[in-house]
């Protein structure tokens, strides 16, 4: 073997130490899919927590009910409710993906096909969802 | 031999590894630097430093070939095997990074205590269990019921794919891809009469229902065995209650 050729600490640096603790697993397409459909999941668990307090005003007073709504027409609410949709979308056909990686005999084989049919799939909803949702706030912020 | 430096082939390329010291219980980074071949695998800068620059760097290797299974590591964030993965193949202008694989206790350096991933092997029962009279003959097997179970018979119990497994690292209770896989060449084995009992212990709460499908384990497989397959196929077992 060729390991004789590097004189002993050849140009070693042995003992330098860095702070880094250690590095980030490199998974590919599956393990990516995978962390999106965590945080999508729970962030769409956070939006129904707001969304059961809210709703349930109705039964407390439907004027508190109303100005808690009205709380939320403004531009920035309806940014974060097209990332809402944006989260839902992704999870609901992630889901069905993996649904299809349990179920059928050839979705393991094909899991990165499914999965970039998941995301043309989004960018497709998102692109046309984009006008009907944000309308109101593109009024708003360009007055046109 | 020509000396190093007057090699155009040979590069310097710079091996940090992340190092455990048992007697003081710290981690640190050790950074060298090596002469080394494109074609070098990274078991050869490992016994590099080894032999000729730190005596101390402690890693497990066995037949360097591939087969043994002994050298699974992080090899720039990702597993595998130091005597498969070429130096070529990895941008040796950037440094390699190299570490134990997680989820079990580092003994030293990149030695790991492989003992609960071999244990969550031995209970799946990874052995032939055939019950009535012993055959006079062999055991006759079709070409096609040998073919179903084929991928999950390659296995080298490395541990690279079990140590890959987000599941299994907050959860190192979970059975893992490994002993999946060693459960899935007997459950899906014709001559085998315990397919029901190994599905019921894969059925537990640390089973295959652990499963996220992260794929990092089929990714991980030096053997290239389809694993996240192998998983889902043991899935549908327990649903159908077909093998």
């Amino acid at each position: 073997m060729a390991t004789t050729t590097s004189g002993a600490g050849a140009g070693s640096r042995a003992g330098k130490r860095s702070g880094k603790k250690g590095t980030l697993y490199r998974g590919r397409e599956g393990m990516w899919s995978w962390v999106a459909h965590r945080i999508t999941g729970v962030l769409i668990f956070f939006f129904l927590f707001a969304h059961v307090l809210d709703a349930s005003l109705l039964r407390v007073s439907q004027s508190d009910y109303n100005s808690v709504i009205d709380t939320y027409k403004n531009p920035i609410t309806n940014f974060l409710e097209y990332g809402l949709t944006a989260a839902i979308v992704f999870h609901a056909f992630n889901g069905l993906r993996i649904i299809a990686v349990d179920f059928w005999a050839k979705g393991a084989r094909n899991q990165k096909k499914l999965l970039w049919w998941v995301v043309g799939v989004w960018v497709v909803l998102m692109a046309g969802m984009f006008y009907p949702i944000l309308a109101h706030s593109l009024h708003r912020i360009f007055g046109y | 031999m020509p000396a190093a430096t007057s090699d155009p082939e040979f590069m310097t390329i710079t091996v940090q590894v992340k190092r455990y010291d048992p007697d003081t219980e710290t981690h640190r980074w050790d950074e060298w630097q090596v002469q080394a071949l494109p074609t070098w695998r990274i078991l050869d800068a490992l016994h590099e430093i080894k032999w000729e620059q730190d005596g101390t760097l402690t890693f497990r290797r066995s037949c360097a070939h591939g087969v043994c299974g002994s050298d699974a590591m992080r090899i720039n964030g990702r597993n595998r095997l130091a005597c498969k993965s070429l130096v070529k193949d990895l941008n040796p202008a950037k440094p390699i990074t190299v570490e134990p694989i997680q989820g079990l206790p580092v003994i030293k350096d990149l030695v790991v205590d492989m003992d609960p991933f071999l244990q969550a092997y031995r209970d799946v029962k990874p052995f032939l269990i055939a019950h009535g009279n012993e055959p006079t003959k062999e055991r006759l097997q079709s070409q096609k019921d040998r073919d179903r179970f084929d991928d999950t018979t390659k296995c080298i119990l490395c541990a690279a794919c079990t140590t890959s497994c987000p599941v299994f690292w907050t959860d190192g209770q979970y059975f893992g891809p490994a002993a999946i896989v060693n459960a899935h060449r007997f459950i899906f084995d014709s001559r085998d009469d315990a397919a029901e009992e190994r599905l019921e212990i894969l059925n537990e709460r640390e089973g295959v229902w652990r499963c996220r499908t992260t794929f990092n384990c089929t990714e991980a497989c030096p053997r290239g065995i389809q694993i996240t397959q192998a998983i889902a196929e043991v899935k549908r077992a327990l649903i159908t209650r077909r093998v």
